[in-house]
């Protein structure tokens, strides 16, 4: 096992390798930038190296400061994360250059798997399916019907330009074709100036499922499922969850055997994720592989009791996969929210700050994988992410209903949270039925906006009455010349607010 | 002591007041069975006729809320007494309301001007943070007393962007 290792980025992945490190014997080395210097993750570590201006280029992406602090650090290893420089192969040959182990796949595997394109051939040449169509585009429209008959409707024509939804017709049959041919390519000539399309098979309301893989370096590789994300904004997964509630054992087997030949093509080591998309009929799509360990790694490791980060480190030490495929086993389901800091109100408007308050949410089958604390404030030069809440419970309806205890727990103040938004989803209908696929939430969110009517009532009327109540003893105390800002109570403002919480008890005030 | 506190666009009357040597709550006139005491900064815990609501009251910029149970007020506080010249004070007197950048920006585009009638919600100044843009919005119904920033300003948090009265 190694003897330290630099942990290239920030945040909550970073403490959660601190602690995947504690747990191994190994010394963690942290690197933080000018505005991090406060952050959790250099609080834990054992060691801690500044590494330059806030901006990423100038610091968590330079690999040259990495490599730097991991040489006079004296580290054998170096653990990616997520984001950053986890997918970079720049950063796998440096560490090979110094002698240093990069904890993930080699760079030529990162290389040949991470490419959309190249991953697609080494799909194709192992036989694992991929969203039929062609990425060429199509001279007219007699061939767009050629190939839609081959790849069968519908089908979705897309501009090779394109993005954004731009130049995008799907098509349920061939006498719609040719119009809509014409309208896509006249849109995509518009939004673009390049008319040409490509097109594919249209899935219906497909849902974004992936599976992880382990491989070791003596050639053992096994995936432990799946993974459900198709609780995605804007193509931004918000809620993840293990197993997923569409998967049925073959399915999972199909899945999971593709998911490992593909890996195994490609030569891939260390901890991996494949991606595909299930349509309603459960045929799966290869969509791309991710090479390195995912921010949604928790739910699997919740399902199958096992540490994903110490794996990791494991394989990267050299040491074999400890377990076999049979062995493998998924017990009851997890469910993981995204914490942001982020404003549900004001269209997800990041929200950084300085957090005045936290609460932890704990009980039976609920983990916090946090960066946060109470006094830090959020820097706003990086993604807004605060943390990750996870319930696990014995089944589906078990978990979700722990979440929604969790959700009620937890709360950060100073800033805003996107801890309401995940109130609205695990209340709804179409979440608790698992009915779900990946345009669900923009689609949930836009039918929501206007249907913001309270429900009146007993409860409501009183609700309003202990606001009002708190929000009176709230201005007194704060026109009692204390610190607006008060952060956690010191013994001494702690008196202060007893002797003045006597006070409006006791006396009336004029 | 009585303020009126204006509650989800409510406006309520609250009194605290003694009797027997215990505090007596009525609103609007109606008088409350209520328990309530801070148990942390922010936060209380009010038993109304044994139920009990735990509240987090939370300033963020210009606006003050009170969270309970899910739910979320916006609340307004109108204190004769005085009126303080904080900045960030969320009391109204003489209805002056100072409105500030929740975070770090520069100001992209500014959508009133001074004298302009504006609603609660409003969205008075857009400003770009964090590569995305968002509107800057008046907690309260009112008239554009000043607008203090410019296009192509860069602000700070808690640096006033307009002043509604």
């Amino acid at each position: 096992m190694f003897k330290k290792v630099v942990i290239a980025n920030r945040g909550e992945i970073a403490v959660r390798i601190v602690r995947a490190c504690r747990e191994l014997g190994v010394q963690a080395v942290a690197v933080y930038s000018d505005v991090d210097r406060a952050s959790l993750h250099v609080r834990l570590a054992d060691e801690a190296y500044p590494i330059g201006p806030a901006p990423s280029r100038e610091s968590y992406l330079v690999i040259e400061k990495i490599i730097d602090v991991a040489r006079s650090a004296g580290c054998d290893a170096i653990h990616p994360g997520y984001g950053f420089l986890a997918e970079n192969p720049a950063l796998a040959r440096a560490c090979v250059d110094a002698g240093i182990t990069f904890i993930g796949p080699s760079a030529s595997a990162m290389e040949q798997l991470g490419s959309k394109t190249a991953a697609r051939h080494i799909a194709r040449d192992v036989g694992a399916p991929t969203v039929p169509g062609t990425l060429d585009p199509i001279e007219n429209a007699d061939e767009a019907a050629k190939i839609a008959r081959e790849i069968d409707f519908p089908v979705i024509l897309k501009a090779v330009a394109g993005g954004g939804g731009k130049g995008m017709r799907s098509v349920a049959s061939e006498s719609a074709l040719a119009s809509a041919w014409r309208d896509a390519a006249s849109e995509a000539q518009n939004a673009f100036g390049d008319a040409r399309l490509y097109m594919e098979k249209y899935l219906e309301r497909p849902r974004h499922i992936e599976i992880q893989v382990l491989a070791d370096h003596h050639g053992h590789l096994v995936y432990l499922g799946e993974r459900e994300c198709s609780v995605q904004r804007r193509h931004q997964k918000v809620i993840e969850e293990a197993p997923s509630p569409f998967m049925t054992p073959e399915l999972r087997k199909a899945m999971g055997e593709a998911a490992m030949k593909l890996a195994r093509a490609g030569n891939y080591t260390n901890a991996g994720t494949v991606e595909f998309l299930v349509d309603a009929q459960r045929n799966f799509y290869f969509l791309e592989m991710n090479t390195r360990l995912q921010v949604e790694h928790p739910v699997t490791e919740m399902v199958t009791s096992l540490d994903l980060v110490k794996l990791q480190m494991r394989i990267a030490a050299g040491e074999p996969l400890p377990f076999q495929q049979e062995e493998i086993e998924l017990r009851g389901h997890a469910i993981e929210c995204r914490m942001y800091a982020e404003d549900p109100d004001n269209n997800f408007f990041p929200s950084p700050g300085k957090i005045l308050d936290c609460r932890v949410p704990a009980g039976p089958g609920i983990r916090l994988d946090e960066g946060i604390y109470a006094g830090w404030t959020v820097p706003n030069e990086y993604d807004p992410m605060l943390g990750k809440l996870i319930a696990w419970g014995g089944d589906r309806r078990e978990a979700m209903a722990r979440m929604r205890r969790a959700l009620e727990e937890y709360y950060a103040s100073g800033i805003k949270t996107n801890v309401s938004l995940f109130r609205r989803i695990l209340a709804s209908a179409d979440f608790e039925k698992g009915a779900i696929y990946t345009r669900w939430l923009d689609d949930f969110l836009g039918a929501e906006a206007g249907t913001e009517s309270r429900d009146g009532g007993e409860q409501e009327a009183q609700a309003e009455h202990a606001a009002a109540i708190a929000a009176f003893l709230w201005h007194t105390s704060q026109s009692d010349g204390a610190n607006a800002s008060t952060t956690t109570a010191t013994a001494e403002s702690q008196w202060k607010s007893e002797s003045r919480r006597e006070q409006v008890n006791r006396e009336p005030q004029q | 002591m009585k303020l009126q506190i204006d509650i989800g666009g409510k406006k309520r009357q609250v009194e605290l007041t003694q009797a027997g040597g215990r505090p007596v709550w009525t609103i609007d006139g109606r008088r409350l069975e209520a328990d309530a005491s801070e148990m942390s900064p922010g936060v209380y815990s009010i038993l109304i006729n044994a139920k009990a609501f735990e509240v987090r009251m939370e300033r963020f910029a210009s606006e003050l809320r009170a969270m309970t149970g899910g739910r979320e007020f916006r609340i307004v506080i109108r204190d004769e007494r005085e009126w303080r010249r904080k900045r960030g004070s969320t009391v109204e007197a003489e209805g002056r309301q100072q409105v500030l950048a929740p975070m770090p920006g520069k100001i992209v585009r500014v959508l009133v001007k001074t004298g302009d009638a504006v609603r609660a919600g409003q969205g008075l100044v857009v400003v770009e943070a964090m590569k995305m843009q968002n509107e800057i919005r008046t907690p309260k119904s009112g008239t554009i007393d000043r607008v203090a920033v410019v296009e192509g300003q860069t602000v700070t948090a808690g640096e006033v962007v307009a002043i509604v009265s």
